[in-house]
């Protein structure tokens, strides 16, 4: 039995699968004991329970009062907001610190290859504990904030920033804003089309561009062209009015997006180098304008390089931004914490926090292994 | 071609002065387009603007050896947070008489490190030196035996601790990556579900839930009476999670071997083990070697992680003493220090790798 191969790898998969479940087994057994002894109860019954703690910041109505699930919600809500936020401003930094790395100008290489390395080797967590302690010692108290423009006030408490107040004419700015990108892909489209057929090209990208600007405009003009802004102003030791940023948020969204745009810098520059300098010169030999040789020819290619581990690293910044539980922004992690604390479910809270992030990364890899096959060469 | 009869006579032409030496190497570099002169006079602008005051901070008007005091009238920085803290914020809670053993075991550390840089220093006699090494680091930290006064693991903290996570983390989890992997890439379903499971789990979740899973929920799983110490507690998940990406390096290795390589063991008549042992894995590792150094500066960064469940690293050393109310508010300062110390260690290593993979692109 020993020699036949296909009897040896069933057994050996038999013993794997045995050592596993008995380990598992035994852990369980070990838990349901522990907890029976402790007096924890089990199950997710504690998320229609009230939760009974505040959270400083919050995309949606919340008060104490709430279930647990909906501070769990809010908890997640905060998490996308930085991920999005962050993966924005990181690509935008990122792709920018990668081209000046490349530039032809030695000072700003040097610049930017100095920026890549020192945020590249240092621990993200002591860059966010290093902007908050910067805001929270250097900022001002709120009766002394710094007020560089009209209206906008920094201080340790948070940044303030005036907003238009409400009014009707804002539903109609959206509406023009969704008609006018609506326009730009049917027009870009048709361009298209339009060139494939007669060979005549139409300026596609800036007539979207003037359509996005002008449109909300003409709205804005058209529903009365309210000027009313929202000033922040100081009541008793605290901003009233306007929008405003908690340092912590600050803290995180700085970190997060500065650490993460040397690793996105390295991608960009690595992707672009790959191409090769013959592509360019093939393409101008062809007659096409330095723009279109960047649009229709190099980035095509160096995008199928740099999205991959684009990717990875805005995954990465999604899930290092659960380090927000260290300098007390309100994430996911944090809140799902602060929920272990109380209701001492520290099994259902760590296994809710795997599988909020498990769900993030298995959405990612889908959109990855799409655009891949969208991207890849076709080869014969 | 008609060769000049009297070479000698010709004499060589100067370049222009403006396109050779210090001008020539500005002009190219600096002010070879309208565009690029203007950035270079804006940055230039910039740095002017912004170095001097720095410098005035960082160096003419700071403080080294003062009290918290006077630091807090001084205009400058006040680098005496570090200076008159470092044994704390670099041993923590070691027995202040005591601090030489955590000293000479770093340093020991160190120059094991240095000494493996050499290519020409990786044979057997390496392996033994640090299996001896190690071993004499943990005589030294624990003490107990020759004399040495017996110290908890619980008082371990500052540097020692940052490097005991990262250094045995990065030990242990590699023979675990090795296996996931080899699982991974396996025929056998079971096995390879298992491995599939494990990595790809273990990489979709942020390091912070598993050290949250090692520090509240690992004491739930343990029969009674018996407690693991909190440090080895969050060990183990570091191990765990270096594992998973450990395991996905080696398998990039191991797709890179050439499926003639697996081919020529077999027809050898080597069976599994040995085909693995002899031919493919040795050839596997020497070409992960260099993203296995990106692990382990990534695992040295990712210790600092430990502050978030009470372990007092180098980190956590750095805030309680700025918790102390005598050096309130100069955490910039302490934490530029760290960061120095952080950049330096990782810094040597990237470097370390990128020579490392010039040199074995054979």
């Amino acid at each position: 039995m020993w020699r036949d191969p296909t009897k040896r790898a069933m057994i050996y998969q038999a013993v794997a699968l045995t050592v596993v479940l008995t380990i598992g087994y035994y852990l369980f057994s070990n838990t349901q004991a522990n907890l029976q002894k402790q007096a924890i109860a089990t199950g997710f019954g504690f998320l229609h329970r009230e939760a009974g703690f505040e959270i400083g910041e919050s995309l949606i109505s919340y008060s104490a009062a709430n279930a647990y699930a909906r501070a769990l919600l809010v908890g997640v809500l905060n998490t996308l907001s930085v991920a999005f936020i962050g993966v924005i401003l990181t690509v935008l930094l990122g792709t920018l610190v990668g081209v000046c790395r490349l530039s032809s100008n030695w000072l700003i290489s040097r610049l930017a290859s100095g920026y890549i390395e020192i945020l590249q080797n240092v621990p993200v967590l002591l860059q966010l504990f290093f902007w908050y302690a910067i805001f929270h010692d250097t900022l001002p108290l709120p009766r002394e904030s710094f007020n560089p423009l009209r209206g906008v006030f920094f201080n340790n408490r948070g940044f303030y920033f005036p907003i238009p107040v409400a009014h009707d004419a804002h539903f109609w700015m959206g509406m023009a804003l969704a008609v006018a990108l609506l326009a730009g892909i049917f027009l870009r489209r048709w361009s298209r089309a339009r060139q494939d057929r007669t060979g005549r090209t139409f300026p596609a990208w800036s007539a979207s561009f003037g359509l996005i600007l002008a449109l909300p405009l003409i709205a804005w003009a058209a529903a009365g062209a309210p000027t009313a802004m929202d000033v922040p102003h100081l009541v008793g030791f605290n901003f009233i009015g306007g929008i405003s940023v908690s340092p912590e948020f600050g803290a995180l969204l700085l970190g997060l997006v500065f650490y993460t745009s040397a690793f996105v810098a390295e991608i960009v520059r690595a992707g672009i180098q790959a191409i090769s300098h013959g592509q360019t010169e093939a393409a101008m030999s062809m007659g096409l304008k330095p723009g279109l040789v960047l649009t229709l020819i190099i980035l095509p290619q160096a995008l199928r390089i740099i999205i991959p581990p684009l990717t990875s690293q805005m995954l990465n910044l999604t899930k290092n931004s659960s380090l927000a539980v260290a300098i007390g922004y309100p994430d996911f992690v944090s809140v799902t914490n602060t929920t272990i604390n109380q209701t001492g479910q520290a099994i259902e809270g760590v296994a809710l926090i795997m599988v909020v992030y498990l769900f993030f990364s298995l959405v990612t890899s889908a959109f990855m292994n799409w655009y891949n096959k969208k991207m890849a060469l076709v080869e014969r | 071609m008609e060769i000049p009869a009297h070479p000698a006579q010709l004499e060589d032409l100067k370049p222009p002065v403006t396109s050779v030496g210090v001008i020539g190497w500005i002009r190219a570099n600096l002010f070879n387009s309208p565009f690029n002169s203007l950035l270079t006079i804006l940055i230039l602008f910039c740095l002017l603007l912004a170095v001097p005051p720095f410098f005035k901070w960082a160096f003419l008007n700071s403080l080294w050896t003062s009290s918290g005091a006077e630091c807090k009238l001084a205009s400058g920085a006040c680098w005496s947070v570090v200076v008159k803290n470092f044994r704390f914020i670099l041993f923590g809670f070691y027995p202040y008489d005591q601090h030489w053993r955590p000293a000479v075991s770093v340093l020991l550390l160190v120059s094991l490190l240095l000494y493996s840089r050499d290519r020409r220093h990786w044979n057997q006699r390496l392996a033994y030196l640090w299996v001896v090494g190690l071993a004499a680091m943990g005589i030294l930290m624990r003490g107990g035996i020759l004399g040495l006064m017996p110290v908890e693991t619980d008082s371990w903290s500052g540097i020692s601790l940052t490097l005991l996570l990262s250094i045995f983390g990065l030990t242990a989890a590699y023979p675990l990556g090795v296996i996931l992997a080899l699982g991974r890439r396996s025929r056998l379903p079971a096995l390879k579900t298992l491995s599939v499971v494990y990595i790809e789990v273990i990489r979709g979740v942020p390091l912070i839930s598993m050290l949250f899973m090692s520090s509240v929920m690992f004491p739930l799983f343990l029969p009674e009476g018996i407690t693991v110490n909190k440090i080895l507690r969050a060990q183990v998940a570091i191990i765990m999670f270096t594992a998973a990406y450990i395991a996905e390096v080696v398998r990039g290795g191991l797709q890179a071997i050439s499926r003639g390589q697996y081919e020529a063991a077999e027809s050898l008549g080597l069976d599994y083990y040995q085909k693995m042992r002899l031919i493919v894995l040795p050839q596997a590792l020497k070409i992960v070697i260099p993203p296995t150094m990106g692990i382990l500066i990534s695992a040295f960064k990712d210790t600092s992680l430990v502050v978030i469940i009470g372990l007092f690293d180098l980190l956590k050393t750095t805030q309680v003493t700025l918790s102390n109310p005598e050096w309130m508010g100069f955490s910039a300062e302490a934490y530029l220090a760290i960061a120095l110390l952080y950049f330096l260690g990782c810094f040597s290593m990237s470097n370390f790798s990128r020579r490392l993979e010039r040199q074995l692109k054979t």
